[in-house]
């Protein structure tokens, strides 16, 4: 068996890590025709029995272990391994991999804490036009945040999730996009929506569930979903949509198309199955893809520290071969500076990109939490005030000159009255007919959805009184 | 790891096995003897040459697959059509239903239906809901989602599963499963083109061991309507996939006794064609039902509670389901787990002497 070994090119390489793996019972038996000391009951559980053949070879190496790896070798074969994927050197060195750099990857930023350009910085330069519909747009999701909320806190809405700290991130990301790139979002995204041309009262009657809500009130409110817009209809699972980003991207790839997909989700969607699938088909298949992830530091009270132990979620797209940044999703001009790179790099190349963002979730996870029982006042207070990203971003546009206080009063109150104009009447329409419960399960109810509608309204009619009577029958 | 060789239930007799000839839309010219494998590459082959925007991918389906259903494909329309995807289930299921999203024909492989759980997330809570939660503005009809079932012999745990009956407790969701090489390429067909996400079993053992003729054209069978394949008087037995081989011979025996038993076919498990299976047990007032996977819970227990409801006073007999037993899928003992022709001849022979 030694022999056999012996004739392997690699067993010379093999041969010298094995001596600095079992160096000190080696050294100590080393002369010894007894080098097998170290497959006594000790040891023989420790390595596997593939091992045994390099123990027995080193009864017929040199005294010193460490003279055989600094032999000088001309043959290339024996300086690295042709391999799928690429030339592997050897190295004599045993040496694994930090599972932390020492480093933590930079963040890349263009706007400071006081809204001024970070000199050398580079970026996108946006006009004054984009520019301001960023801001009106930011503005506009706040103030829906807040009135929402409040519509649900009164009880008009079952339910609602705010996107506060993570306005920058919703609409410069998508200010960065075009029209035909098509967006599977998750569900802390509406910004994108709102950018793209979803009204105000197209948000309300998707909330209130009424006969004008796209997804004919099926599902929870914030579940939003927008064909005209290229925005896919929202589902509560986490992650679920990024292989299906994959093969929207795919498709996108095979008509030529001048667009990409893009994917968001947060930190915690990291962890899901479905994320490490979609990053490893991305890069295999080889997609025009952008995968978004809003690291804001909490998945309902899960801090990333226990959610994972990488360098936040980057380091896990370089891991699969896909290009990477992390930028700071506070910074409208950083989003929307690496977006607009990133959107450029995946269709040129068609390859995909991932950017994570890092941020914070202001508010509480959805209507159903409170936050405050698990993360301390002040972290929220410091992100809400000294990090927010909608202030940072007014000052930028207010030292260009473009902004001041009275459009800023102006925006907010016409804003305000729009929505609640919305709602006002997004509240007065009806609720979709109940035949509405039957149609899209399949293109076609089959005939036990008909029977089953049949017995449902035989039912209705003999104990109305069971069911709400804002549904038209 | 892979099963390459399908067939072997020692048991069975290698023999052809038919299929009606009024079921097929179109009439048969120019049929050539084909196993059940070739029938579905011949399926595939149609489907990508009809339709620009129909791709076929999965584990290993590059080279042809484990059980050859893809053999030629790439070589014919290209790798950026017919392509191998990363080991994940879960992947391939979600992309499947992206691509489909899209307007494309989504033909994605599951390379055995025992693996298939890493993707039930994707199928249950995305495929099946896709076109409902978004009130009809997006759907991935397209899909078709082929993967290989049952027993093969020697399959044992993870090589041998019938999961249909998880399926079938999901609106939105159509499952259909061929019992031949002619069933299994006009019905794949069908699927394919279907606008309804589709679970789409294929009977591995029956790859090779099925052969018939098979037309050579394009053809569809429709889904969601049962077939009597063999007409009947004293008993009903429903069954699907390859355990009609089963039924089919314990029809026979049971024929030797004096006994009329009607065979069908249900093809389609959910929409289910319970119309079909009323009528028939209305004219002979008995049920069996019979399928591979274990008898609790499965789609077995929805059929015999249906046409309770519908048949109850027709019925001169309870309701009779002969079923793999309610243990995880056993190698060795694999023969005395099975809905075997001597438990349904038995259970046939009760229930019309009941």
């Amino acid at each position: 068996m030694a022999c056999m070994v012996s004739r392997s090119r690699m067993a010379n390489q093999l041969r010298g890590k094995m001596s600095f793996l079992l160096g000190t019972c080696m050294r100590s038996s080393w002369t010894s025709s007894k080098a097998t000391v170290c497959s006594t009951s000790a040891h023989r559980h420790r390595f596997p029995s593939s091992f045994m053949p390099m123990l027995l070879f080193q009864r017929f190496s040199t005294a010193k272990a460490g003279e055989c790896v600094s032999q000088p070798c001309d043959d290339p074969n024996d300086q690295g391994l042709d391999f799928p994927g690429g030339k592997v050197s050897f190295s004599a060195e045993m040496r694994f991999l930090s599972g932390s750099p020492e480093e933590r990857i930079s963040c890349y930023r263009v706007l400071d804490d006081y809204g001024h350009i970070i000199s050398g910085s580079s970026f996108q330069q946006i006009n004054k036009e984009v520019a301001l519909k960023i801001y009106q747009d930011m503005v506009t999701l706040q103030t829906m945040d807040i009135i929402f909320y409040e519509a649900q806190r009164q009880g008009r809405i079952s339910f609602y999730l705010t996107s506060i700290g993570e306005e920058a991130i919703n609409i410069a990301s998508a200010a960065a996009l075009t029209m035909d790139d098509i967006v599977l979002p998750q569900y802390r995204e509406p910004g994108v929506l709102l950018w793209r041309g979803f009204t105000l009262q197209e948000f309300a009657n998707h909330n209130f569930g009424n006969k004008s809500d796209y997804g004919k009130g099926r599902q929870m409110p914030i579940h939003y979903g927008c064909k005209r817009l290229n925005y896919f209809t929202i589902s509560s699972p986490i992650s679920t949509q990024l292989p299906q980003a994959v093969g929207v991207a795919y498709s996108l790839k095979m008509d030529r198309k001048n667009a990409c997909a893009i994917t968001y989700f947060g930190d915690g969607a990291t962890s899901e199955g479905d994320f490490h699938a979609a990053l490893n088909f991305a890069a295999v298949l080889e997609v025009p893809i952008i995968f978004f992830c809003r690291n804001n530091g909490w998945a309902i009270s899960t801090p990333t520290t226990e959610q994972f132990r990488s360098d936040g979620a980057v380091i896990k797209g370089q891991a699969y071969g896909i290009r990477s940044i992390r930028v700071d999703g506070n910074d409208a001009l950083a989003v929307y500076s690496a977006v607009r790179a990133a959107r450029e790099m995946v269709i040129s190349e068609c390859q995909p990109v991932f950017v994570e963002a890092l941020t914070y979730r202001v508010g509480h996870h959805s209507t159903s939490d409170d936050s405050t029982k698990y993360r301390p006042l002040d972290e929220i207070e410091h992100w809400r005030t000294a990090r927010d990203p909608v202030s940072r971003y007014r000052k930028w546009i207010e030292r260009n000159g473009w902004w001041n206080d009275e459009v800023e009063d102006n925006l907010r109150s016409n804003v305000k009255k729009e929505l609640l104009k919305a709602i006002q009447i997004a509240e007065r329409l009806e609720k979709p007919a109940i035949n509405e419960l039957f149609t899209d399960v399949y293109d076609e109810a089959p005939s036990n959805l008909h029977e089953q509608e049949k017995s449902l309204r035989e039912m209705i009619k003999k104990h109305p009184e069971d069911y709400p009577s804002d549904v038209p029958i | 790891m892979a099963l390459r060789r399908a067939g072997g239930r020692l048991l069975i007799p290698k023999r052809a096995f038919s299929s009606s000839l009024e079921a097929i839309e179109k009439p048969q010219k120019d049929g050539k003897m084909l196993n059940l494998f070739s029938a579905i590459n011949q399926a595939l082959h149609i489907a990508l040459d009809t339709d620009p925007r129909a791709y076929v991918f999965g584990e290993d389906v590059g080279f042809g697959g484990v059980f050859r259903c893809t053999t030629g494909l790439a070589d014919r329309f290209g790798r950026n059509r017919v392509f191998n995807t990363p080991l994940c289930e879960q992947g391939i299921a979600g992309f499947a239903i992206g691509l489909a999203a899209m307007g494309n024909r989504a033909i994605a492989e599951i390379q055995f239906a025992d693996y298939i759980f890493p993707a039930f997330d994707q199928i249950v809570n995305e495929a099946a809901k896709f076109r409902y939660r978004s009130g009809n503005q997006f759907n991935c009809g397209g899909l078709t989602i082929r993967t290989p079932y049952g027993a093969v012999g020697h399959g044992g745990h993870y090589h041998s599963q019938s999961p249909e009956s998880f399926f079938c407790h999901v609106p939105g969701l159509k499952v259909v499963i061929p019992r031949s090489p002619r069933q299994a390429k006009g019905l794949l067909l069908a699927c394919i083109r279907d606008p309804n996400p589709v679970v789409f079993f294929e009977p591995k053992w029956l790859y090779r061991l099925s052969v018939e003729e098979v037309p050579e054209e394009d053809y569809m069978l429709p889904l969601s309507q049962a077939e009597v394949i063999r007409q009947g008087n004293d008993i009903t037995i429903v069954g699907w996939g390859a355990q009609l081989q089963i039924l089919e011979q314990a029809c026979d025996a049971a024929a030797k006794e004096g006994i009329s038993c009607e065979l069908i076919d249900l093809r389609t498990l959910i929409p289910w064609d319970k119309e079909t299976v009323e009528a028939s047990v209305s004219k002979t007032g008995r049920l069996l039902v019979s399928h591979e996977a274990p008898v609790t819970g499965g789609f077995g227990a929805e059929i015999s509670a249906s046409i309770v409801e519908r048949c109850f006073l027709r019925l001169e007999a309870p309701v009779t389901r002969v079923c793999g037993l309610d243990t995880p899928f056993p190698l060795v003992y694999e023969p005395f787990y099975m809905p075997t022709k001597n438990k349904v001849l038995d259970a046939i022979k009760a229930t019309v002497n009941y």
